[in-house]
Parts: structure tokens; C-alpha cells; sequence
């Protein structure tokens, strides 16, 4: 089975969902990115979902779980790029996706990210370089 | 009401789910249906195939492009041989789930829809039926 890529920018982590996942994928994206979490301690997670023409109450859930796990392991999570089409339905579904930012697209979200985490994208802080 | 095009998925598998998912995506494009319209009925189609799956122990659906006077629409019906639903008020609730979802999947795909309906009886298995209309 495919994993889903997780960069790493600095102590961001990103994440580019490109394909229609079936449900093991998607839990296997929880577990992966937890972990990764935990091992960098990453500060902020970016998931681009701009790719996905669908997000069903799994697919929902599952964001949700990555964010509260982002959180008790004091990362902030940022959900970039939903699409107009997929924000409508998932309204209609009864899906709110609550406690989760969002932002319109990747520029947006590491904005967002940097300033509710104090931390930059950039390489230099993972190596610990002040200016 | 005449159908003017038919065809039958399995749903054994969580690949089968999202095969689903694609098949009714092309119909609804083949359908002229808009961006808004085609991402309702794939969801919907994909919440009553997980539950087909997780739920219902595997099954089919079948999709219909069915025609009412001038207007052509996408039916499918989902159908597994589970355990049913007992209470099946209960299990449109919003909310209320038996498993680990959010007990959103069949109200939402009531929502999602112009036409629903379900048919259950426990021990014998379950067949949701859902419209929309171009
Ligand atoms: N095909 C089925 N066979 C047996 N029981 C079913 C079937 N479909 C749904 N149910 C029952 O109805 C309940 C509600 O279903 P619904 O799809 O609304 O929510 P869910 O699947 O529990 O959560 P979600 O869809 O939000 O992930 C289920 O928890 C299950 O008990
Ligand atoms: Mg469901």
C-alpha cells in the first residue's frame, strides 16, 4: 500500500494528499503523521487537500483525529485548499470540521502556521541558527 | 420510469469504495451534472458504500441513469445480505452510530440527495436507494 509523502520544512511538517484514498490509507496517514509528530517535534502540520474532489465523514474524521493529536503533542494543524465544491457538501453532510484552521491556500497556511506557533518554515530553525 | 443505462459494482473491499466512488463520478459527468452536483452525489455514494462494507459485511451497488419526462437523473442502490437495522429511525439520526463514524453517512446522504429511501430487516440485510436529479 501507498503511504501518503510528509515533508518536512523546518518544524513544519506538509502533507499533499494526491489521490482518492480508500480508508487504510488515510489511517495509515494518521499513524504516520503522529509518529513524525512525536520524533521532530514538529510544531505545525500543513495537509494540502487542494488535490481532493471529495471529503466524506471518514475522510472528515480522520482530519479531525490528526489535528487533536497534532495538539496534545503541541503542534497546530492548518487544513489548506478545500475546494468550494467539497466546503458545500461537507456542510450539507452535517460535517463541521470543529477546532480546525483553515486557509486557502499553502502561502496562506504557513502564514497562518508562523505566526500561532512563533516557529518558520525555513531549514535554519531546524538547525537551531539564529539570526 | 425507463433506465437508460445500468451497471453493478461489488463492494468487498475498501478499494471497491473508492472504485465506487469513480464510477459514479463519470456518470455524473457524463450527466452534465455541475461541480456542486457531481461532489454530493459521490459523497453520498460514498458514505452508503463504507457502510455497505462496514456494516452491511460487503455487497453491491447498482447504478441507473434513469429518465423521468425531460429530466435524467442518477440512481443507486446499495445492497448487502448484514445483519439489518434494527431500529431504523434511530440509525438516520444524526449522530448516532453503532460503530466508531460520526452517525452522519446515511442522514447526509438523505441531504445529498433528492430521493431516499432504506429498506432493513435484521438478519436478512439492508437496501438504500438514492436519487439526484440533474
Ligand atoms: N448497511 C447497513 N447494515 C447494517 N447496519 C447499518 C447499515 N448502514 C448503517 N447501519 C447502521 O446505522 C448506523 C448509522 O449509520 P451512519 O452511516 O449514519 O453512521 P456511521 O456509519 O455509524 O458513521 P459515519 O457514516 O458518520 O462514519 C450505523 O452505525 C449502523 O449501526
Ligand atoms: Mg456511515
Amino acid at each position: 500500500m501507498d503511504h501518503i509523502p510528509i515533508l518536512q520544512m523546518g518544524r513544519f511538517l506538509l502533507v499533499s494528499i494526491q489521490v482518492d484514498m480508500h480508508d487504510r490509507q488515510a489511517m495509515t496517514l494518521q499513524d504516520d503523521l503522529t509518529d513524525r509528530i512525536a520524533k521532530t517535534g514538529a510544531r505545525g502540520v500543513l495537509i494540502d487537500i487542494s488535490a481532493l474532489e471529495l471529503v466524506d465523514s471518514f475522510i472528515g474524521r480522520i482530519i479531525g483525529t490528526i489535528a487533536a493529536m497534532a495538539r496534545v503533542l503541541d503542534a497546530e494543524t492548518v487544513v489548506v485548499g478545500m475546494r468550494p465544491a467539497v466546503a458545500i457538501t461537507l456542510v450539507e453532510l452535517g460535517m463541521e470540521l470543529p477546532g480546525i484552521r483553515t486557509a486557502l491556500n499553502v502561502e496562506r497556511g504557513m502564514t497562518l502556521l508562523t505566526v500561532a506557533t512563533g516557529e518558520t518554515g525555513r531549514e535554519a530553525a531546524d538547525a537551531g541558527v539564529e539570526d | 420510469m425507463p433506465v437508460l443505462k445500468t451497471d453493478t459494482l461489488p463492494i468487498r473491499t475498501d478499494g471497491d469504495v473508492v472504485l465506487v466512488r469513480q464510477a459514479v463520478r463519470n456518470l455524473a459527468v457524463e450527466l452534465k451534472f455541475g461541480l456542486v452536483d457531481q461532489t454530493k452525489i459521490v459523497t453520498a455514494a460514498s458514505e452508503l458504500a463504507r457502510n455497505t462494507l462496514d456494516y452491511g459485511g460487503g455487497g453491491s451497488v447498482r447504478l441507473e441513469v434513469i429518465e423521468d419526462g425531460l429530466k435524467r437523473g442518477l440512481r443507486l442502490t446499495f445492497e448487502d445480505t448484514g445483519p439489518g437495522i434494527a431500529d431504523i429511525q434511530q440509525a438516520m439520526k444524526d449522530g448516532f452510530t453503532s460503530g466508531k463514524g460520526m452517525g452522519l453517512g446515511l442522514g447526509g446522504a438523505k441531504r445529498l440527495t433528492h430521493e431516499f429511501s432504506i429498506h432493513s430487516e435484521v438478519g436478512v440485510g439492508t437496501r438504500v436507494m438514492v436519487t439526484r436529479w440533474k
